[in-house]
């Protein structure tokens, strides 16, 4: 054993030494295969989060959504829908939502508007002429608890409110652009007469029975279409899924380029690469050697690729907000959420990251040493 | 002097490997400490109702993909292309692919 791991810490020394006599050229192909995983890492490590915090969060939204559309569009619930859901054996509670959008012309930023209901508690208790902001505008309007701050509805009519508290800045990443006002300030400040609401939330006895109940409420209201929460959860892993999907395919083209990079510089000898092999092979070195020599020089170089592209990828995404990706998730938003994401790893998707980056450029050095290094030296030698 | 060579290389590579593994305990300890944060947003999620993480609010139906109608990204005319940037990294909501076509098939009226 002893002998072998001598063996294998001289091959190393001299994989080493010829890599450093092509310094530039191997450390130009550590430094694009780092960034290569470090993108891809990053990529994978960011949706994964992402896809896991939503999960985490939207497992308590409403069970059951129930909107009215009327030529395609959303429509205000007529009064009238409530009673009638209240009626379907197995709802258990359902309640109107009133909630909007509305555009600030100071700042250019689109704001979700909501009255909590009644039976909400903390910050669901705001009274008249008050409103509890999300953390981003209290930042983008450089708001505090106690300042006043006017909105022009769309009515034409200037609504003054005070701000009352500002939403905890750890719960940005679902809250960074509500403004929550009183039942009877939103009514107003939007012109909903009473009775009516934006969408219902529902909430039902058996969860078992949520698909039955979907289906007893497109009956009783045919014009109502209805959101259920596992939906609702699909479309956030389908959204994570296709985003990581559009960001793989416009790495491709990069990703492809490495990978004829690499393989040019694994696959093709350089005429020098090929003397050094002839040179060893005269002087009695067996081909195993040869093999384990250019074994080491793959591996080295791959794993510490990997390592540090890895690393670098983690920090990046869970240090540093993925500051990289920013602009591209931003877009035009004006409000952005300052969230730092909860590390989830997950531990099948480094194996595969390994596996990817690793193991192709590992093998891709071997072949063709090993088809140089069966012939005969001399051969070798003269090219 | 080849040994030294050797003895290098072993050193960044524990060293690379030990910032590996640190990613790991790091996570784990960065989730600890952070599950304050993620019980304040179920806690706001359920308070209020929410249905959306705010990540995009460029537009209404990407504030809150789950909830928007099928024309909303195509709003502005007949034909009109959907034009916010986010919509290119968000797919249509599955509800309305998908998983609403088997609700349809139950009702009578098309959504």
């Amino acid at each position: 054993m002893q002998i072998w791991i001598a063996k294998q810490k001289a091959l190393i020394d001299f994989t080493l030494s010829s890599l450093a006599r092509r310094k530039l050229k191997n450390l130009g192909l550590l430094l694009v295969y780092t960034v290569i995983v470090f993108l891809l890492a990053s990529v994978m490590l960011y949706t994964h989060a992402l896809r896991h915090e939503a999960a985490q969060v939207l497992k308590n939204s409403p069970e059951v959504i129930v909107q009215r559309m009327v030529a395609g569009r959303h429509d205000l619930i007529p009064p009238r829908y409530l009673e009638k859901l209240g009626r379907i054996r197995g709802v258990q509670h359902n309640e109107g939502r009133l909630w909007g959008y509305f555009y600030d012309n100071v700042v250019s930023a689109n704001y979700t508007l909501m009255a909590p209901s009644q039976e909400s508690h903390g910050f669901g208790q705001v009274a008249d002429g008050k409103i509890v902001i999300g953390a981003a505008v209290a930042r983008e309007r450089g708001l505090a608890p106690g300042n006043l701050i006017s909105f022009r509805s769309y009515t034409g009519k200037l609504f003054v409110f005070t701000v009352a508290a500002v939403l905890p800045h750890e719960a940005e990443l679902v809250s960074a652009d509500l403004l929550l006002l009183s039942e009877a300030d939103f009514r107003a400040f939007f012109d909903i007469p009473a009775g009516y609401y934006n969408d219902i939330a529902l909430s039902v006895a058996n969860p078992q029975e949520v698909r039955n109940i979907a289906g007893k409420i497109s009956e009783a209201l045919p014009d109502a279409r209805i959101i259920l929460r596992e939906e609702v959860l699909r479309t956030y892993e389908s959204i994570f899924n296709w985003r990581e999907g559009i960001v793989l395919v416009l790495l491709s083209g990069s990703i492809l380029a490495f990978a004829i990079f690499a393989w040019e510089k694994a696959s093709g000898l350089s005429a020098e690469e090929k003397r050094e092999i002839g040179i060893l092979k005269a002087i009695g070195w067996e081909t195993g050697d040869v093999l384990k020599m250019k074994f080491w020089e793959g591996a080295l170089v791959s794993l510490a690729a990997f390592l540090l592209g890895y690393v670098a990828a983690y920090l990046h995404v869970f240090h540093f907000s993925a500051a990289l990706f920013e602009p591209v998730l931003k877009g035009w938003s004006v409000l952005y959420p300052r969230f730092e994401l909860v590390p989830v790893v997950d531990g099948f998707q480094i194996v595969t990251l390994f596996f990817f980056t690793v193991f192709p450029y590992t093998v891709a050095t071997i072949v063709p040493i090993w088809r140089a290094a069966i012939t005969d030296p001399d051969a070798v030698m003269r090219g | 002097m080849h040994s030294r060579r050797s003895h290098y290389a072993f050193a960044f590579f524990a060293l690379c490997l030990a910032l590996f593994l640190l990613t790991f305990a790091d996570a784990a300890l960065r989730r600890a400490g952070s599950a304050n944060a993620l019980a304040a947003n179920e806690r706001l999620v359920a308070q209020l109702g929410l249905t959306d993480l705010c990540l995009f609010t460029e537009a209404r139906y990407t504030r809150h993909p789950s909830q928007a109608d099928l024309q909303s990204a195509f709003q502005d005319h007949p034909l009109a292309f959907e034009h916010f940037p986010s919509g290119s990294l968000l797919p249509p909501p599955r509800n309305l692919t998908a998983a609403y076509a088997n609700l349809d098939r139950k009702t009578k009226s098309a959504d």
